[in-house]
């Protein structure tokens, strides 16, 4: 397995960096995904539409999972640039409401960290497309933050 | 004795040796390399082998969260279609995933999904991701589904097919 590659840290948080870590991500290079930061730190993530995302060619719509997963995706990526040491966030859970179809052409999402414990952190997520105002889908989730490094030596 | 002769059968009984055609037609399944290995009247399993460009963390090999979500919600999917009578359109309308252990690196992933209620408008389905051994299960999820969800069928040539059959 490969064990090599390591994921750069996002600190300072830029839009270089975050797209370092994007790109380092083989199944979020497969989505496409790519995101940038705000002035308000907030990330917007993006999901370009190419026609292997499709899951309904007849209407045509987006495969409900590439919009779920680009939902945990946006979700991590938002604990990322809200985190300081090394190490990715586990999905503990996470539940998907999907409220419209996906249209063949880009998708955005960002993500709002409702708590952010010392261990754990519930996010909420909303994806939208041409109107951030009507989400095509909306998520939230647990996730498992990685231990923080210790300060000194034992 | 039985009366099952006056129930229509279900897809996933008509579909049989043809099932690999309910996912030819979904091309993010194609795309990431998914199969369908067994189906039943309310059921389907599905695989994904285990690829490079599926991983989520390329430190430890393992696959990404959201490929686990995409494998499952079109196991649930094909599962409520196994469970008509004849094709129509489903919309997934939520799916809670809980993920329970890291998926193995370099295994394949296995999801059982089972329609376990439908109404005339809802499927509810859970399904468990594993690798072989329910016991040690990756993940568990559970979604509910909109039966007839807009006019245009998912796939005519699965409809023709499964018509032919019937």
């Amino acid at each position: 397995m490969p064990d090599t590659a390591s994921l750069p840290l996002l600190d300072p948080l830029n839009n270089e960096t975050l797209d370092r870590l994007m790109r380092a991500i083989p199944f979020a290079r497969l989505l496409g995904v790519g995101a940038t930061t705000g002035d308000d730190g907030k990330i917007i993530a993006r999901m370009p539409y190419a026609d292997h995302l499709i899951g309904n060619p007849r209407l045509p719509a987006l495969h409900g999972g590439t919009i779920g997963a680009f939902l945990e995706m946006t979700a991590i990526a938002q604990l990322l640039a809200d985190m300081s040491g090394p190490g990715l966030p586990k999905t503990i859970d996470i539940t998907i409401d999907y409220l419209r179809s996906g249209r063949p052409r880009d998708t955005f999402a960002r993500a709002v960290v409702a708590k952010h414990g010392r261990r754990v952190a519930n996010v909420r997520v909303e994806a939208w497309q041409d109107d951030p105002t009507r989400p095509i889908a909306t998520a939230h989730g647990h996730f498992m933050l990685p231990e923080a490094p210790e300060t000194e030596e034992a | 004795m039985s009366d099952d002769g006056e129930k229509p059968k279900l897809i996933g009984e008509l579909i049989g040796d043809n099932r690999q055609m309910l996912l030819a037609a979904i091309p993010f399944a194609v795309a990431t390399g998914m199969s369908v290995s067994d189906v039943g009247p309310a059921r389907a399993t599905l695989t994904l082998p285990w690829r490079e460009d599926l991983v989520g963390d390329p430190r430890s090999g393992v696959l990404h969260g959201g490929m686990i979500t995409a494998l499952i919600d079109n196991a649930c999917g094909t599962a409520v279609i196994c469970s008509l009578s004849k094709m129509t359109s489903i919309a997934t309308l939520d799916l809670r995933i809980d993920y329970l252990r890291p998926a193995t690196p370099g295994e394949t992933v296995i999801v059982d999904a089972e329609v376990y209620r439908s109404t005339r408008s809802i499927a509810f389905v859970r399904a468990l991701a594993h690798h072989g051994d329910k016991d040690k299960a990756v993940a568990h999820a559970v979604a509910t589904f909109m039966l007839g969800a807009n006019k245009a069928p998912i796939n005519r040539t699965i409809a023709r097919e499964v018509e032919q059959n019937a």
